[in-house]
């Protein structure tokens, strides 16, 4: 007699071979998780790619729900959210996440960032997992811009109208250009409706592959860690790195905690604080879009108010959004501005300890600048922590060759 | 380099925090604290009296629905209709105007805005000054003023509950001689109604409901999020354990 539990677990068997024949499942499985060696020492800073992916999840989750009701029109738009909001079943909680998410996510890539800057995440062989990183970060930016002109709020349609004219500063073509990415002669339903198209259905196929880029490229040379020494140098007989442990099931387990952790602070502010205090969602973001109104104070939202008081901190609108842009490209060869030659901040001297410390500032104050009135003192100060800024890149090649650094460690140091 | 983690750690978790905190109360600084509670359903309740009775002949409410209402007040659809909806209205209907936008604009210079979301555009602290702080001044076209909103375009809509207000003044020389007056307070002029701590007590009503209307989800999202935190606090519980017991054999 057979007995039915075996049948069904004989069945599942021979379906999963079935399949495993046909699909690379155990395969992708073993390559890219249980059979993935990561680094034993991994520490906080090493839960914010997890997360990153977590959010991109939430994001493209949520999305899906918003645009079942929302309307991409500008006679509807902002009726519409208010709708989601009031009249569709948990509609407010699918357009908090969304809003949080968008907030989250920045927060989550600043600090995943500014991980591999601290370790030399972007060193030598993983320099281009740090420029796919900086495309992924390019495209959220574009995401989160269009994403948020979408509700059609009077912050929607103004921060639009000054970060599209920004194009404008750029000599001969700058007007055409403008036009061509309004589609119009000022931001309205065509402009509207074209973000809508790029921010729900084409940035988010670029995000993704760029995201699953990011990954293959870091699977193929494995991950740096706190010490910034290679893994992959001691091995035992089996081949597998002495310090080096598989991704699943221990990071597996250790990021279901960091996503526990994630989800209280989220769910925080989604429950108790949405609008993080003006922070999130802007009070002016509540009036409809007025293109007749101009609001006495635009700024964009908080994760692009470093750059935004970069490009105040320039009295010259041309030079301004050269900075600006500046800005944002040196992060692209920051692989190459650290010449170091050890990857991690813990061994490296006093200076370039130093030096990290002042761009982390320089950003968050900077941040902070950019979200004021742009008052005469607001504009000095930006000015100064903009100097700091690039100064970080201007003087780490140096600082990172000539400084004393300490020899590192042959197997990884703490951790857990 | 451990002890810097915990710093930058903390450090970051109090930015959060105090950014949070600081914003909030950045905007309205001059303003005492509006200290509303959009759970005593019976301050709603007495709120939105006052909204259909002084506001809502000028002023829609376009996104909410008699239902909604109804339903989180405690009403039935009947009551609702009968108390506060202009005849023929259903129940599905939004508190929309009667007046028409033409005729606002050519009686206030323009249109009233639509007070949906007015409590999270202005905040509920600036509504009550702004409710409160109407004062006489016969240069403007219908005779008012306001000590929070110079020259708004709306007549004070309560000015028989609260009496007239007078501006106090504060003149200030200019240094070439001529010297410029300054609105920097108001007194109270006719006596109306109420006395100023009932008059008070009214606002504080009408800007609770307002708070509500702003977003009715609120009511929802208050009494959900301590369960939600709750769930998650156990299931970081476990995920810690769970990650415990696997570490264990990571020297």
């Amino acid at each position: 007699m057979t007995r039915p539990a075996s049948s069904i677990a004989r069945n599942l068997r021979a379906l999963g071979e079935w399949l495993d024949y046909r699909l690379p499942i155990s395969s992708f499985w073993h390559d890219h998780m249980a059979g993935y060696f990561a680094p034993k020492n991994f520490n906080f800073w090493y839960y914010f790619g997890s997360l990153a992916l977590l959010v991109l999840v939430i994001q493209i989750g949520s999305g899906i729900y918003l645009t079942m009701n929302y309307k991409p029109s500008a006679a509807e738009a902002f009726a519409s959210v208010e709708y989601i909001m009031r009249d569709v079943e948990w509609g407010w909680l699918i357009r908090y996440m969304h809003s949080t998410g968008a907030s989250a996510f920045f927060i989550v890539v600043y600090l995943h960032m500014f991980r591999g800057i601290i370790y030399g995440s972007h060193r030598s062989p993983r320099e281009l997992i740090w420029i796919i990183g900086m495309l992924i970060y390019l495209v959220l930016m574009a995401e989160a811009f269009m994403g948020y002109v979408l509700p059609w709020g009077q912050m929607s349609y103004w921060g639009a109208q000054v970060i599209i004219s920004l194009f404008g500063a750029i000599p001969q073509v700058g007007d055409a250009l403008v036009e061509w990415i309004r589609g119009d002669y000022f931001v309205s339903d065509v402009t509207l409706n074209r973000f809508f198209a790029l921010h729900v259905v084409a940035l988010p196929l670029a995000l993704l592959a760029l995201v699953v880029v990011h990954i293959a490229a870091l699977h193929q040379v494995g991950s740096n860690n706190p010490d910034g020494i290679e893994i992959k140098v001691r091995k035992d007989a089996a081949g597998r790195p002495l310090d080096g442990i598989p991704f699943h099931p221990y990071y597996t387990v250790k990021d279901i905690f960091g996503v526990a952790v994630f989800l209280l602070l989220f769910a925080f502010v989604i429950f108790y604080a949405p609008e993080l205090g003006g922070l999130f969602l802007e009070p002016d973001n509540f009036i409809p879009a007025d293109p007749l109104v101009t609001p006495p104070h635009i700024v964009p939202v908080w994760y692009f108010t470093p750059f935004y008081a970069i490009l105040r901190a320039v009295p010259d609108k041309l030079t301004g959004v050269v900075l600006m842009g500046l800005a944002i490209a040196v992060l692209f060869f920051l692989p190459w501005l650290d010449r170091s030659r050890v990857r991690s901040i813990r061994y490296k001297g006093w200076q370039s300890k130093l030096l990290v410390v002042l761009f982390g500032i320089s950003f968050f104050r900077l941040g902070m600048l950019g979200m004021g009135e742009g008052t005469t003192g607001q504009t000095i100060e930006s000015r100064l922590w903009t100097f700091v800024y690039f100064a970080f890149f201007i003087l780490l090649p140096f600082v990172t060759k000539y400084e004393k650094t300490r020899t590192p460690p042959e197997r990884v140091t703490g951790g857990h | 380099m451990k002890h810097i983690d915990i710093v930058i750690r903390s450090a970051l978790l109090a930015v959060l925090v105090a950014a949070g905190d600081g914003l909030a109360a950045g905007g309205e600084r001059d303003l005492p604290e509006a200290n509303i509670n959009v759970f005593d359903t019976a301050a709603v309740q007495r709120g939105v009296r006052l909204f259909v009775d002084y506001c809502s002949g000028c002023h829609s409410a376009q996104y909410m629905r008699y239902k909604r209402l109804a339903q989180d007040l405690g009403y039935s659809d009947e009551e609702i209709l009968a108390a506060l909806a202009p005849p023929g209205a259903r129940i599905g209907d939004a508190m929309t105007v009667a007046a028409r936008v033409e005729d606002t604009r050519t009686w206030f210079g323009i249109p009233p805005p639509d007070l949906s979301l007015v409590a999270r555009i202005r905040g509920t602290d600036w509504l009550m000054g702004y409710l409160e702080g109407f004062y006489r001044d016969p240069e403007r076209p219908h005779g008012w003023n306001n000590i929070v909103f110079e020259n708004t375009s709306m007549p004070n809509p309560l000015w028989a509950l609260q009496g007239i207000q007078e501006p106090v003044f504060e003149e200030h020389a200019n240094g070439d001689g001529t010297t410029t007056r300054r609105v920097v307070g108001v007194k109270t002029g006719t006596p109306g109604a109420l006395d100023a701590a009932g008059f008070h007590g009214k606002i504080r009503d009408l800007v609770t409901f307002l708070a509500y209307l702003g977003e009715p989800a609120r009511l929802e999202r208050h009494p959900l999020g301590k369960w939600v935190i709750l769930y998650l606090v156990v299931f970081a519980l476990f995920a810690w354990l769970l990650k415990h017991e696997y570490w264990r054999d990571v020297e």
